[in-house]
């Protein structure tokens, strides 16, 4: 496996860790409602969309590149 | 005696040397961090009800850390792929940030575990038990040492009330080393979860050190490489990527469970 598959299970893991994360800020913050929660939720679902974005570009910049 | 397949693939496997070797090494590290992972579980599922703590690390850090990771490895992987389009320059420069981003983890880590050495739980004769710091933050202080220096009293700042909001600091208190039944920082030795936080984190924190060293050598002082046989120095960028990757999943794994469950 090359470093370009692993790469794609790691911007998979990190996406449903984003996720998940903003899931358990907002949570958070629907229980403390603290200022902080609610940015970090915030963040995380930027970070988690902005790694889907990244993850399309960065399959079409090494289509040339096997996966092996 | 030239040996073969440093660069091109075997053609039975498919790879070259150095990629079935770091695969071989990276199942054993998954051994490795598997059995502390399980240790963990096992450890937690056998703890009393409503014994295991939450909320003893700093999640804003943690995240800060998380984000970090992330963004070497995307730098690892657009360093590679800089080489495999003959663009030296950028390779430099990614890899440049990606060992950035491991001296900022590290400092963070450093700042993380600070807090925890410098935090202390006190027990006094009579029976009460408090959460807090020691004027001045000394690290690693306890009983034996306070007397062993003579010390007659400390000036202990309680924490705030768990679960209060806006809770305000109770007002510092002077005690007496005679008072004290037993005074232990926040290491390893304080409970079984800081044990096995320590443990991993730690374990994760060498690996870092590691791969961060590596990625440094291959960045500069083997960089030569890159003008004599490109082909194995792309190779072994990508190997040191193969590890950094797997050092950033444990993560991945290890931010959400120590964390925030």
């Amino acid at each position: 496996m090359s470093l370009k598959a692993l790469h794609i299970i790691f911007v998979t893991c990190s996406t449903l860790l984003a996720f998940g994360f903003g899931a358990w800020s907002f949570h958070a913050y629907s229980h403390s409602r603290a200022v902080l929660d609610l940015v970090m939720g915030i963040v995380a679902l930027v970070v988690g969309l902005g790694m889907i974005v990244y993850g399309r570009y960065f399959l079409k910049k090494l289509k040339n590149i096997s996966y092996l | 005696m030239e040996i073969p397949y440093v660069s091109k693939n075997r053609p039975d496997t498919g790879l070259y040397n150095a990629k079935l070797g770091i695969w071989l090494f990276l199942a054993s590290e998954v051994m490795l961090f598997g059995a502390l992972f399980s240790a963990y579980i096992l450890l937690r599922v056998g703890a009393d009800s409503g014994t295991w703590p939450h909320g003893l690390l700093s999640v804003p850090l943690g995240t800060i850390n998380t984000l970090v990771l992330i963004g070497s490895s995307v730098t690892v992987v657009l360093s590679w792929a800089a080489l495999k389009m003959n663009q030296f320059g950028r390779y430099k420069f990614y890899q440049a940030i990606t060992i950035l981003c491991a001296l900022i983890f590290m400092g963070i880590k450093t700042v993380e575990y600070r807090s925890k050495f410098t935090h202390y739980t006190v027990q006094l004769q009579d029976g009460t038990k408090m959460d807090g710091h020691i004027d001045g933050s000394p690290m690693f202080l306890n009983l034996s040492k306070l007397q062993a220096k003579n010390v007659e009293e400390i000036k202990f700042h309680p924490d705030a009330p768990k679960g209060e909001k806006n809770a305000a600091h109770p007002e510092p208190q002077v005690i007496k080393t005679a008072d004290i039944k037993s005074l232990q920082s926040w290491g390893p030795w304080h409970s079984t979860y800081l044990a096995i936080y320590f443990t991993l984190t730690g374990l994760h924190a060498l690996h870092v050190l590691g791969g961060a060293f590596v990625i440094f050598m291959i960045w500069g002082p083997l960089s030569g490489m890159w003008k004599t046989d490109p082909t194995r120095y792309t190779n072994r960028v990508e190997v040191s990527g193969l590890f950094w990757h797997f050092v950033d999943l444990v993560w991945i794994f290890l931010f959400p469970v120590l964390y925030l469950l």
